[in-house]
């Protein structure tokens, strides 16, 4: 029996699944943040929602807009300032995995969420690093979710905002009290690895559907393939239910917000 | 000791052209209304600081108040690009925009080290980052000790901090709550500090771990009801999400944006 999902759906079920039960995660806005509170509404129950806005285990029950709306603090455990949760709580050693999301990648993992073209005459300025940079290196490991694209997959990145494992897959090999870094990527198309040895992202696994060509055909450089590629596991119902309701439930809030007091 | 002042008085006597500003609140109490009386008073050519620009700096930016900008994440949080702070950085409109840009971790130990006295803030930081070959103020270190290299950015120690919060009791004392952000390390790190609040009450009712500023650290005091919207203040009222997301458009266009602060800043008179 095959269940009707969009290749969205399917990125954000896989990226949840990564998520195990009883992991503290430090949670980037947007497709992370949907992924990890789908793992804790289905097979996650006991993860650790960390957000940078100084929120302690958060359960939110829509997903936030801004990385510091009041749902994440008014369903914390506890909420810190924002020096403690950098220092204390994640250079402390105290997250797992630090989940990210990029508006451009390469085949070591470094992400540019900085700019496109030139420092000094930008052609496109993004928002910047945020949290990133310290959450991609203090963090034990890293999970990426973003959508597979050739402007997103890029053969070198136009600014190392973050680092995966540098410009040539050597970057950690010797820092002390550094974490292992991207452990997978999910896109909407497959799931990546990095080689163990040169650090270089493998696909390991297509999406149901997905070939080999349209990844290529996604990636700006020649992407290496697991010599057993596998097919990633389709969404399960509850899953799909689950997703729905809570992205239902979230455009519900944001749209009541904005018929409010202060429209 | 903390003196209560309107807000145009408050920001008369302690902001001067040139200076270094840091107006904070992480997405949460972010103080628009001091904001818009800085830009009513013509305020020219400060240092901006704040982790998150936010569209507070893009309104001041655009306006033409700033020369410089020190900050960590510059995008409308949930919606996108600051097509103010973007057309400055991109085209010097309207007029050229020094930055100086970190990562959270590093402005968040900056803002702390500023509050704790010392000369600069030390960190795990910025392994790997290209933000280090961009920013002369990210230097590196060896710990002394383990010969461990580190992150060195200087401590934030602005000739003025602004904050926004809940509420202040008649002494001055000032209670926030929710998202705390970096509000307190900023007013101990400012040499002059101004806390705008939602109200004045006889009784803060503070449990004894809450995150209040005593009145005799803050220079000056000013309600400012509303004071953090379209952001929010926790118990008060919620974010405008749908003003951020209008913003986009307001901000795009360097006509509209214009229209938009002559009828909402220039026009609004500081009711505060």
């Amino acid at each position: 029996m095959s269940l009707d999902y969009t290749a969205a759906e399917m990125m954000t079920v896989t990226a949840a699944r990564a998520l195990e039960n009883g992991t503290t995660c430090f949670v980037g806005i947007g497709l992370p943040s949907e992924a990890a509170n789908l793992a804790r509404l289905t097979h996650a129950p006991d993860v650790v929602l960390i957000y940078e806005s100084g929120t302690l285990q958060t359960k939110p029950n829509v997903l936030p807009l801004s990385i510091g709306d009041g749902e994440l603090c008014e369903t914390a455990l506890t909420t810190v300032s924002v020096p403690e949760m950098f220092r204390y709580w994640l250079q402390g050693g105290h997250v797992d995995v630090g989940f990210l999301g990029t508006a451009q990648i390469d085949r070591y993992c470094n992400l540019n969420t900085t700019l496109i073209g030139d420092y000094r005459e930008p052609k496109v300025r993004l928002p910047g690093g945020g949290g990133a940079p310290e959450i991609a290196t203090n963090a034990g490991e890293v999970f990426i979710t973003v959508k597979h694209s050739k402007r997103t997959f890029v053969e070198a990145v136009d600014f190392v905002t973050t680092v995966g494992f540098g410009r040539d897959g050597t970057a950690r090999d010797g820092v002390p009290h550094i974490g292992r870094g991207p452990t997978r990527v999910i896109t909407d198309l497959c799931v990546m690895k990095p080689d163990p040895e040169t650090k270089e992202l493998v696909v390991v696994s297509l999406h149901p559907g997905v070939t080999a060509e349209q990844v290529q055909e996604a990636t700006g450089w020649e992407i290496r393939f697991a010599e057993r590629l596998e097919t990633t596991p389709e969404p399960g119902e509850q899953e799909l239910e689950v997703l729905r309701e809570l992205k239902a439930r979230t455009a519900r809030h944001h749209a009541g917000n904005e018929m409010g007091e202060n429209a | 000791m903390a003196e209560f002042l309107s807000l145009h008085d408050a920001v008369a006597r302690h902001v001067e052209d040139g200076a270094t500003l840091a107006m904070e609140g992480f997405t949460h109490l972010i103080p628009f209304a001091a904001g818009h009386e800085i830009i009513r008073q013509g305020r020219r050519e400060l240092t901006l600081i704040r982790m998150t620009p936010d569209l507070i700096f893009d309104q001041m930016i655009g306006a033409g108040c700033a020369r410089r900008l020190i900050f960590s994440w510059g995008g409308n949080p949930g919606v996108g690009s600051l097509h103010r702070l973007r057309d400055a950085v991109e085209h010097g409109y309207p007029q050229p925009l020094e930055i100086f840009e970190h990562s959270h971790a590093a402005m968040a130990c900056a803002f702390e080290a500023g509050a704790a006295g010392l000369p600069l803030a030390v960190l795990r930081g910025y392994v790997g980052s290209d933000l280090p070959k961009v920013n002369s103020q990210i230097k590196f270190i060896e710990c002394p000790f383990t010969g461990e290299r580190l992150a060195a950015v200087p401590a934030v120690r602005p000739d003025v901090g602004i904050v926004h919060a809940q509420k202040a009791d008649r002494a001055g004392n000032v209670l926030v709550e929710g998202i705390i952000g970096v509000q307190k390390e900023v007013v101990l790190a400012a040499r002059h500090s101004i806390v705008t609040v939602e109200a004045v009450v006889d009784d803060l009712e503070a449990g004894p771990n809450a995150c209040v500023i005593p009145g005799w650290a803050i220079d000056a005091i000013a309600v400012a009801e509303q004071g953090a919207y379209p952001s929010y203040a926790h118990g008060y009222y919620p974010r405008d999400n749908a003003f951020y997301k209008a913003w986009d458009a307001i901000a795009r266009d360097r006509e509209s944006f214009a229209a938009w602060l002559e009828e909402h800043v220039y026009h609004a008179g500081g009711a505060a």
